[in-house]
């Protein structure tokens, strides 16, 4: 298929052949309009031409009927283009709920990842064939992109928030990875690669090699170093509420709000807690914005997202705060 | 007999706007309209000229996989000043201001513009923004892209931001007092008789574009001082660190800069009706129909901008609409279309150079609407959005549409303007070497993007080598294309043949005054009694 001269990158993802057949349709479309109005304006410009200074041209100056057609028929066909562009974006807006999460920051001018057993990447991103991955993804510094064009997945990494796509790779092989939103001096250089393996490839790869406990394991740690038990117990005898189960639920805000807890709120509430406060609960968590980086903050987020729900009987709402616990000191240490 | 030979060098001796005044002082103290379009002239093509220098070093780069003619700093830079002297500096005054500015008076019947002491006010605001955007450059220039995207413009660039966007806020305001001159003139100052519908569509388009001028070129200005504030005293609107949000700035930066680019093309649509209704010597086909359209781009131009931000965090719902808003904005543009190559049915078609350029808008400005249909698909604008097809699509309608239009109106206009004919074969012959070369430069990069290549890298993958070689290839040629009317066009001034009134048999008053027109217009306010565009009930006469 490639003889030298590609025309479009390899279809490397579950979603590639979909935007691609969008492609070929709006080529299709854009090739047939071009050549009708060129065709047109050519033999029009020829079979009219000018034979004599004192011809006089036929007064037409419209006509209502062709009108309504050249504005319906292309209206009807950019109202197909158009849903057909929203149903291949709305099956990249939501990840499969098996996908594997991975976390990605990005910062001038490289790209970090982090797989939740713990191997670490520096830009380049191992994935297992046939199966989702999710990428979570924030930024240390500047707005960046992440695009893979043999996937036909790409969004903006941004700092201060949490961004995401997912992707099902198909074909085993390597893949480039571009920062596509420009970053300054090196933004050409923030490259890498997405190297597809077999499934058993990847888990022998996953296994191998130096890697840190699991992001789970280390965000473990870091719950105990920074006393976030101490407020956020299971029991529910805590000044904050109890986070076991907590991830994806819908909860109410002070202000009566509802929202769900997902990736970017959890992140907002360890960095800047007093902005969404649960109902019932006072406002006096503590603010980690600078006490937390962003690795610290991935490894967090997969720890608290690991948290099982404890019983049977833990309602769909979250419980009623206990009564307020005795002034205590307010721990300022860093861990 | 007499052996004293006739001067070889035509001479016009009859009071115009040209010659009624000498000096320096005559020139940049002027309030007639149409000198102010020359000064404009001369200061738009010195901006083209430069902008096209650093093209000129952005494709030579690109020539080659690696970054090794230049540093990268110096390579952010270069496409930054690109695209800022490209976009502010000579795509959103060209056609307004040089023949806009020219011919809005004449067109309907009107000695000079409402305000002609703020046009000139108007040139020197843009001057102005034009030396501290020099300024910019000489101190050490600006790497953020012409987008500015915040933090990065914000926090982390160590390059010339403030003065390079001080510039640009600067510049603005002549656009917004131009804008603001055309209304309140084709409001008020049209000729008896000349009522809104038979009103060339130049004017139609020109009026259309001073809307946008007007009411969006004060939300750039606030941005940039946003942005300033933020830069300089770290007020924390993009910063998230201090609560704020970078995609802020994104909102608000193209809530002016979508609209901008119909300031662009607007105008250049109204040249392409004047040229294709008089090389067919026939009505424009669908004059209402044109003329609403106009006005339904500029609204509806303000409603899509959010097809910037399909992948930057903005959410799901905002780009649905977002998409199709910007599939409605394609379908009066697409009418246009149709009914241009409806007025040639039918018609008696000559091949002058305006119509080659008319022809030459018609075929690239379709096909760059239409890939901008591939980028209002939101699911396939994830795929090649911030790729070179962006680049290739914004670039079709840019220049394949409002730089062949300039030229074409250019070239229409030039013996009413200068009194003097160019000469036609070198015309035709740089119309189609500015095609080729343009086309060449353009299209090998679609391909570019869809297989991936990101805009704005300095160096890129190797496979990415051929398309790139093409593409600069394309770029000499299209440089030599615009070298060459810069030659005949002076050698005109000289050499040229003298123009008459009306060297095309055009409708329009501006052909009913002497070429070039005295500095007062016309002699006598004309009165209008006909239709515009009536070749077909008149015997047509060339004088």
């Amino acid at each position: 298929m490639f003889s030298g001269f590609p025309l479009f990158p390899e279809q490397a993802s579950s979603h590639a052949a979909d935007v691609d057949n969008l492609y070929f349709f709006l080529l299709a479309i854009t090739a047939f309009f071009s050549t009708l109005i060129a065709g047109l304006v050519i033999y029009f410009a020829i079979r009219y031409r000018r034979r004599s200074e004192v011809e006089l041209p036929e007064p037409i100056t419209g006509s209502t009927k062709l009108e309504t057609l050249w504005t319906v028929i292309p209206a009807i066909i950019v109202m197909v283009i158009f849903s057909w562009g929203a149903k291949v974006f709305l099956s990249l807006q939501r990840a499969p709920s098996d996908a594997t999460p991975i976390y990605v920051v990005g910062k001038q001018w490289m790209w970090k990842l982090q797989h939740l057993e713990g191997q670490r990447e520096i830009n380049e991103l191992h994935v297992p064939v046939g199966r989702s991955v999710k990428l979570i993804m924030s930024s240390e510094d500047v707005i960046h992109s992440f695009y893979v064009p043999a996937f036909r997945v790409k969004a903006d990494v941004l700092p201060g928030r949490y961004t995401s796509i997912w992707f099902k790779a198909i074909k085993p092989g390597e893949y480039h990875l571009f920062c596509a939103e420009y970053c300054g001096t090196k933004h050409s250089g923030m490259i890498g690669k997405v190297v597809a393996m077999e499934p058993t490839a990847y888990e022998t790869w996953l296994a191998g090699g130096p890697r840190d406990q699991s992001m789970t394991a280390r965000g473990q740690s870091l719950f105990q170093n920074f006393s976030c038990h101490t407020c956020h117990r299971s029991d529910g005898q805590g000044r904050g509420p109890v986070l076991e189960g907590i991830f994806g639920k819908t909860i109410a805000l002070q202000t009566g709000q509802k929202v769900v807890v997902d990736d970017n709120y959890l992140r907002e509430s360890i960095l800047a807690p007093a902005s969404k406060v649960l109902a019932g609960y006072q406002p006096v968590m503590p603010a980690f914005q600078g006490l937390v980086n962003e690795e610290a903050l991935a490894q967090l987020l997969a720890y608290i997202k690991s948290l099982a729900p404890q019983a049977a009987t833990l309602p769909a709402s979250v419980p009623a705060p206990p009564a307020p616990a005795p002034e205590r000191e307010r721990q300022n240490s860093k861990p | 007999m007499s052996t004293l030979t006739a001067p070889t060098v035509p001479v016009e001796t009859r009071e115009h706007y040209l010659n009624a005044d000498y000096g320096v002082r005559s020139w940049l103290l002027t309030v007639d309209h149409k000198r102010i379009a020359l000064l404009y002239l001369a200061s738009i093509t010195l901006f083209f000229f430069l902008g096209g220098f650093f093209a000129v070093l952005i494709r030579l780069e690109l020539l080659t996989p690696e970054g090794d003619m230049v540093q990268s700093e110096t390579y952010n830079k270069m496409f930054t000043m690109h695209g800022i002297i490209m976009i502010i500096f000579f795509l959103i005054p060209a056609i307004p201001a040089v023949l806009g500015n020219f011919l809005v008076p004449l067109m309907v019947g009107a000695k000079d513009l409402a305000f002609p002491r703020i046009n000139l006010l108007s040139w020197y605001i843009y001057i102005l923004g034009g030396i501290i955007s020099l300024t910019s450059i000489v101190v050490g220039g600006v790497d953020t892209g012409w987008t500015f995207y915040t933090p990065y413009s914000s926090t982390y660039s160590n390059s010339y931001v403030i003065t390079a966007g001080l510039g640009i806020f600067v510049a603005g305001f002549s656009s917004i007092l131009t804008g603001l001159n055309f209304i309140v003139t084709i409001h008020k100052m049209r000729a008896p008789g000349l009522t809104w519908f038979r009103l060339p569509l130049f004017i139609w388009a020109h009026y259309a574009t001073a809307l946008i001028q007007i009411l969006a070129t004060p939300v750039l200005a606030i941005t940039i001082v946003l942005l300033a504030l933020e830069r300089g005293f770290h007020i924390g609107i993009f910063d998230p660190a201090l609560g704020g949000d970078p995609v802020l700035f994104q909102h608000l930066f193209w809530f002016y800069s979508h609209p901008a680019v119909y300031i662009m093309i607007l105008p250049a649509m109204g040249i392409i009706s004047e040229l294709i209704s008089c090389f067919s010597r026939k009505y424009v086909f669908g004059y209402h129909f044109i003329a609403f359209s106009s006005l339904g781009i500029a609204v509806l131009g303000f409603l899509v901008w959010g097809h910037h931000l399909f992948v930057s965090g903005q959410s799901a719902y905002a780009g649905l609409i977002f998409s199709v808003l910007s599939f409605l904005v394609a379908i009066p543009s697409a009418v246009k279309v149709f009914n241009w190559t409806a007025t040639l049915y039918k018609g008696s078609i000559s091949y002058q150079a305006p119509m080659l350029y008319a022809f030459g808008f018609i075929g690239l400005f379709a096909i760059g609407g239409l890939t901008g249909l591939f980028l209002a698909a939101i699911g396939l604008d994830v795929h090649v959005h911030d790729t070179y097809f962006v680049v290739a699509h914004f670039h079709y309608i840019m220049v394949g549409g409002t730089v062949m239009a300039f030229l074409g109106g250019m070239h229409f206009w030039w013996p009413k303007i200068t009194g003097r004919m160019y000469p036609e074969g070198w015309a035709r012959f740089s119309a189609l070497v500015i095609f080729l070369g343009f086309n060449l430069t353009f299209l090998p990069q679609f391909v570019l993007g869809y297989l991936g290549m990101p805009r704005r890298y300095h160096a890129y993958p190797p496979e990415f080598q051929v398309l790139n070689v093409m593409s600069t290839a394309g770029a000499s040629i299209l440089g030599v294309g615009y070298l060459i009317p810069m030659i005949y066009f002076l050698w005109s001034l000289k050499y040229g043949a003298l123009a008459g009134p009306n060297p095309w048999g055009a409708t329009g008053l501006e052909w009913r005054t002497p070429s070039p027109p005295p500095t007062e217009n016309f002699k006598q306010t004309p009165v209008v009694t006909e239709e515009p565009y009536e070749y077909s009930i008149r015997e047509i006469k060339v004088v």
